[in-house]
């Protein structure tokens, strides 16, 4: 049984992998990191390959993108998500389209972004966000979320393998919660492929990250009321696969999204928009009006935390 | 009493005697030069002997530059471009310290040193294509005119946004560190980008990482109509080095052969010692801050000629060159009469040249072109379609 954390000290950079032009750097990198994700790969890969930078997320991001495109696999720690903004513009203005605005004569596609993000329940204000709908408004990067350690090793292999910027979101609430066996061999599981992962006819939920597996309780729950629920995680948020979705509420003409970040333009709005849009007539609950709850959390976040927290501990 | 004590970082000397460190020292940093205002080597100077094909080569790409800053600026007037930026003023920063590197150091440029680019032999139609932004610009008209950029030329892509390149630079040169590469990386910015973040974040992660990169401030004195004086309260940019731990010098970029014989050295230091350097090169901003700018409403006229006149670098390393006899009055009409005819084609092949296909807007985004902007291509094609008076007719579909 592995941890989040084992499995991407083992899994996300499998002997050879390191050593073939790829570096991981961040603040506290180097003993291991706040979450011990690096554990041991200084000691493997040696301190030039992976190290401490200052405290400096803007400094971190815009190393990373010229290391990147000088064509090395630059994997970046930004220490919590909540502390990623310093490095917005270098994301937005300058890792985003470093190719487009090149013409294609260079690019940072081997730049990868790892950032720990979500509630955990005591993080407070600044240890708990969920950031990622200010980066799905940037075209040119992709932002990938894991919902276990299982698919945290195939998508991160397929981040750092993808020859584009990618920020790639690990939800801090598995590093601790989550369990299950990771294989040790090297496998990518493919990005903009949103997977079902329950298959229901009554309703479609969409999510991603931590946000899975309370979702996934909510079908238990929803089961024992007649309810048969489809169970979707989006995986990658841009670009996402809007043809599984489509799919799904085709066939069950009802969709719930649910996040843990802010609802007001939140990722879940321009997933309910292109899916009304693509499924106006089968819609059978106009998302408009009040009815238009669609996006909203269905529990509140740390209740349900508390509640599996509890669970966990008994 | 104990004379010193170990503290994390290192030891340090103990001390009864309060005292606060001066905000700034008694004497300004001196300024690094060779030429004096008339062309005369000051013999104390050291300065690296500069070959006559070099020398005439540094020369006749400044009046290459101003030829070509003067007819892209009138270009602009006539509204056939939409924007530009000279280098008036500044022409010996970019041209000089090109000419001391070598071909496979990595320049990341803010956008006032296409000299740079000039030198490493990017041609005058290769300029005009990007200005114009046509299919032949290398950036597939994306960018505003200026925004060049040049793989081949080891010339990174010029980005609107003021110091993000400083701490790309570093990451480059990390890479080239680790590649034991026998080069380093320089990066320019000028005076306003040195109250960015992004300066201090580059010069701070180069210093920890012994990354062999020349940092090159062109402090014009202006950051658009912003003096140095509401910029920074420090003696300029090059004190700021030391503060980071990083070697610095102040030169004098109107003095090609200052220029030129710092960057050398501070390359060789850069990749021997694999170590940052700091370089502020002072100069003025003759011309305005770009066409979108007029700069005689925030300072005085005659300050501008003074710079134009008196201070002018393409006269001063004149000077030095035509009193070596590598350069005559003849040799001069001939370059002037010869770039601007160069110039004036290079504009009319670019204006006639193909704009970008439609296609090439959604291209490059990512590596492959993801199903949504597919999809977003379609839904416009279908658009023009419907109403093709409301669109360019100019680009090709
Ligand atoms: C982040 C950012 N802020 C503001 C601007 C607008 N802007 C463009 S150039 C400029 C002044 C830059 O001055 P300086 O760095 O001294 O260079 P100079 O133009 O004098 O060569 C400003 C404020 C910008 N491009 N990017």
């Amino acid at each position: 049984m592995l941890s989040l954390i084992c499995l991407i000290i083992s899994g996300g950079h499998p002997r050879g992998f390191l050593a073939n032009k790829a570096y991981v750097f961040g603040e506290d990198v180097g003993f291991g990191g706040v979450f011990r994700c690096t554990t041991g790969l200084v000691d493997r890969f040696g301190k030039r390959r992976v190290f401490n930078t200052p405290l400096c997320e803007q400094g971190i991001v815009g190393f990373g993108i010229g290391l990147a495109a000088m064509g090395n696999r630059a994997i970046a720690e930004i220490q919590f998500a909540d502390y990623i903004f310093p490095a917005f513009d270098q994301i937005v203005n300058e890792a985003a389209k470093f190719r487009y605005r090149s013409g294609n004569q260079f690019n940072c596609g081997g730049l990868t972004i790892r950032a720990p993000y979500g509630a955990v329940g005591h993080g407070g204000h600044y240890h708990s966000q969920s950031p990622e709908a200010f980066f799905c408004h940037v075209p040119g990067i992709k932002v990938v979320i894991p919902r276990s350690p299982r698919q945290a090793k195939g998508l991160l292999l397929s981040c750092i393998r993808d020859p584009n910027p990618v920020v790639f979101f690990e939800p801090k609430w598995l590093y601790r919660l989550a369990v299950e066996e990771v294989p040790e061999h090297d496998y990518m599981l493919p990005l903009s492929e949103a997977e079902v992962i329950r298959e229901g006819s009554d309703i479609t939920l969409v999510g991603w990250g931590a946000q899975l597996s309370i979702m996934e309780q909510a079908s238990f729950e929803a089961e024992k009321d007649g309810i048969s629920c489809e169970l979707i995680d989006l995986r990658t948020l841009i670009p996402w696969d809007k043809e599984i979705v489509e799919a799904s509420v085709k066939k069950t003409g009802r969709l719930l999204i649910t996040h843990e970040a802010p609802v007001t333009a939140g990722f879940g709005a321009e997933i309910s928009a292109s899916i009304v849009e693509r499924c106006f007539l089968r819609i059978e609950y106009p998302c408009n009006g009040p009815q238009c709850d669609i996006t909203r959390n269905i529990f509140h976040l740390s209740t349900m935390h508390a509640q599996t927290t509890r669970n966990s501990n008994r | 009493m104990q004379q010193s004590m170990d503290f994390p970082g290192g030891r340090v000397a103990l001390t009864s005697k309060m005292k606060f460190i001066f905000e700034s020292s008694e004497q300004r940093i001196p300024c690094y030069r060779v030429l004096d205002d008339d062309g005369y080597p000051i013999s104390s100077s050291g300065f690296e002997q500069v070959s006559r094909e070099i020398a005439v080569k540094m020369y006749s790409g400044m009046v290459t530059l101003r030829n070509m800053d003067t007819i892209f600026y009138e270009a602009q007037r006539q509204g056939r471009i939409s924007f530009y930026v000279t280098s008036f003023g500044e022409e010996a920063i970019g041209v000089a310290s090109a000419a001391a590197l070598s071909p496979d150091d990595i320049v990341l440029p803010q956008y006032r040193e296409p000299g740079v680019l000039l030198w490493r032999g990017f041609t005058l139609q290769e300029f005009a294509h990007q200005c114009f932004g046509n299919k032949a610009d290398y950036g597939k008209g994306r960018q505003m005119p200026i925004h060049y950029g040049s793989n081949k030329h080891n010339y990174f892509t010029i980005s609107s946004p003021i110091a993000t390149q400083l701490p790309q630079a570093v990451g480059v040169a990390y890479s080239l560190k680790m590649d034991k590469k026998d080069a380093c990386v320089v990066t320019y910015m000028g005076d306003g980008s040195t109250s960015e973040g992004d300066f201090h974040a580059s010069l701070n992660f180069a210093a920890v990482m012994e990354a062999p990169v020349v940092f090159i401030c062109r402090n014009n004195g202006w950051a658009i109509s912003t003096p140095v004086s509401e910029q920074f309260r420090s003696d300029g940019v090059v004190v700021k080095g030391q503060a980071y731990g990083i070697r610095s010098i102040r030169i004098d970029g109107n003095d090609a052969l200052a220029v030129y014989t710092a960057i050398r050295v501070a390359r060789e230091m850069a990749i021997s010692e694999q170590r940052p350097i700091l370089v502020e090169a002072l100069t003025y901003r003759v011309g305005h801050h770009s066409t979108s700018d007029d700069s005689t409403k925030y300072r005085p006229i005659e300050e501008i000629e003074h710079w134009k006149t008196a201070q002018n670098p393409l006269a001063r390393f004149r000077k030095w060159v035509q009193r070596n006899g590598w350069w005559s009055d003849e040799d001069e009409s001939e370059l002037h009469e010869n770039v601007r005819k160069q110039l004036l084609h290079a504009i009319q092949v670019a204006e006639k040249t193909e704009k970008p296909q439609l296609s090439d807007m959604f291209t490059d985004v990512y590596d492959q072109v993801p199903s949504n902007l597919s999809e977003q291509e379609r839904l416009l094609r279908e658009t023009i379609k419907k109403h093709p008076q409301d669109y360019p007719s100019d680009v090709p579909i």
